[in-house]
């Protein structure tokens, strides 16, 4: 039988989607700026922000509501708890965007180091894992949940790697260590937006699956199975 | 612009010397659930008994205030009880479907009201069943007795049978209070179904089902009516302790 919930749920999906989408665009348009030393996105950042910020408010008071009202239980109960988990995500890693954006506005005064490599790919690494882990999650895929948490490794790999010749910079000349630091600090920020969106992963699988495999508990033998 | 279908104006009540209602204000509006909810004893029913004038068939009540259908009050002088039923229909916490065939069932307030079979009381009937859910369950048996349906299809031929006089308002008793949650739920969703075009008030001491379905909620205590407002504000946001007690079940 199909439910007036149902219809609420969707809506509540559709919100998670746009907020989804909204946070993409930030990322990308940020590392834009960076990279291309261009200006344009950035009062566009703002206003997504502005835009997400809203939606975050819109989407715990949805899941608020609907638990007070329909007492869900079961596979609807891990959905709206689930809701809940990932629209903090969604918030925190759209504001990492924004830290992105900040630095942005002052690392385009200066001429770049050398040019831009891994930043652009930990960007499209990081997008993927977004637009991914939240798909997984809309769409009930624990297999694409799953493949987005191993990703999270490369991200880390490639943090690493910007740290290495980012130290070796500031270590040749001091007068780089702002903007060598400031590179870093972009780097730590997307390596953030995919722990957020690992979160949203792990998240996917316990709404479909009932399973907490946070901590890494699904590949540990240590502790006492489910 | 929303539009309040019933007004209830400082509406008191009493069986004999016991006041059952006292001083109720609330107002229904049109194409919305309203939900009435309260422990036993609080006045739930009598409320809504009072909107088609059912409580005139006890003795000994007596009724000071004002209720308002469309602007007009229907304890004046003169008002056509019958015309009022009509308009303002019930279904009962236990189904009651007359000793009679499904069809005739929903025939019935038809013929009462001078139509005398043809193709329009066809149509009705079809009609009204689809409007309850019902006419695929019993398309095929409409000659059999109504009392061989099982309890949940009773209670939506109830509704059918109503469907069939057009009324502007449904009032509904704890209409599942005697099912399963299957056909509960079921019923639930034909109510927000039927919400489209009828508006609709319900007792129910099932206090999550008030929150499921309705649009308004009204928490009644001991006669009075201690908070009415939109649904979603009573169960998360109450203004009254009383009200939180109650929907929290620290009372009741």
């Amino acid at each position: 039988m199909e439910r007036h919930f149902d219809e609420q749920l969707n809506e509540l999906k559709h919100l998670l989607i746009k907020m989804c989408a909204l946070a993409e665009t930030m990322i990308g348009d940020a590392v834009k700026a960076l990279v291309q030393r261009d200006a344009t996105a950035l009062p566009f950042i703002r206003q997504h922000e502005a835009e997400v910020n809203r939606l975050q408010v819109e989407i715990d008071e949805a899941c608020f509501t609907m638990i007070a009202l329909r007492q869900p239980t079961a596979s609807d109960l891990r959905f709206i708890l689930g809701a809940a988990k990932t629209n903090t995500d969604l918030e925190r890693l759209a504001d990492q965007a924004v830290n992105i954006a900040n630095k942005a506005e002052r690392l385009m005064k200066h001429d770049p180091i050398k040019p831009f490599v891994i930043i652009p790919q930990m960007t499209e690494l990081a997008r993927g894992m977004v637009r991914d882990s939240l798909h997984a999650y809309v769409n009930r895929q624990p297999d694409q949940a799953r493949e987005v948490i191993q990703r999270d490794r490369q991200l880390n790999a490639l943090k690493s790697e910007i740290g290495d010749e980012m130290l070796g910079f500031m270590q040749k000349d001091p007068s780089l260590v702002p903007y060598s630091l400031d590179i870093v600090l972009v780097s730590h920020n997307l390596e953030r937006i995919g722990d957020h969106a690992k979160n949203i992963a792990e998240n996917a699988i316990f709404v479909i699956e009932g399973k907490d495999i946070r901590h890494g508990t699904e590949f540990r033998t240590d502790l006492p199975s489910a | 612009m929303s539009e309040n279908v019933i007004t209830v104006s400082k509406l008191d009540l009493w069986y004999g010397a016991f006041q059952a209602l006292i001083g109720v204000n609330m107002a229904v509006e049109k194409q919305k659930i309203t939900a009435l909810i309260g422990p036993s004893g609080c006045g739930k029913s009598t409320l809504l008994r009072v909107l088609n004038r059912m409580n005139d068939l006890i003795p000994g009540v007596k009724i000071t205030g004002e209720v308002l259908l469309e602007g007009r009050n229907i304890y004046a002088p003169g008002v056509d009880v019958c015309a009022l039923r009509a308009n303002v229909g019930m279904v009962f916490q236990r189904p009651n479907p007359f000793p009679l065939s499904v069809w005739d069932n929903v025939a019935f307030g038809l013929k009462v009201a001078g139509q005398r079979g043809g193709q329009r009381v066809e149509e009705i009937v079809e009609r009204s069943l689809r409007g309850a859910w019902l006419w695929d369950n019993v398309k095929d048996k409409l000659d059999h007795s109504a009392l061989e349906l099982p309890l949940d299809q009773q209670q939506r031929l109830c509704v059918a049978r109503l469907l069939a006089i057009e009324p502007e308002v449904i009032l509904m008793d704890e209409p599942c209070s005697a099912l399963d949650p299957i056909a509960t739920a079921k019923i639930e969703e034909l109510m927000l179904e039927l919400v489209q075009k009828y508006t609709i008030v319900i007792v129910t001491h099932n206090m999550q089902q008030a929150a499921r379905i309705s649009h308004y909620s009204g928490y009644m205590l001991l006669g009075e009516m201690i908070e009415f407002s939109e649904t979603n504000r009573i169960f998360t946001n109450p203004k009254d302790k009383r009200t939180d007690d109650y929907i929290s079940g620290r009372y009741g």
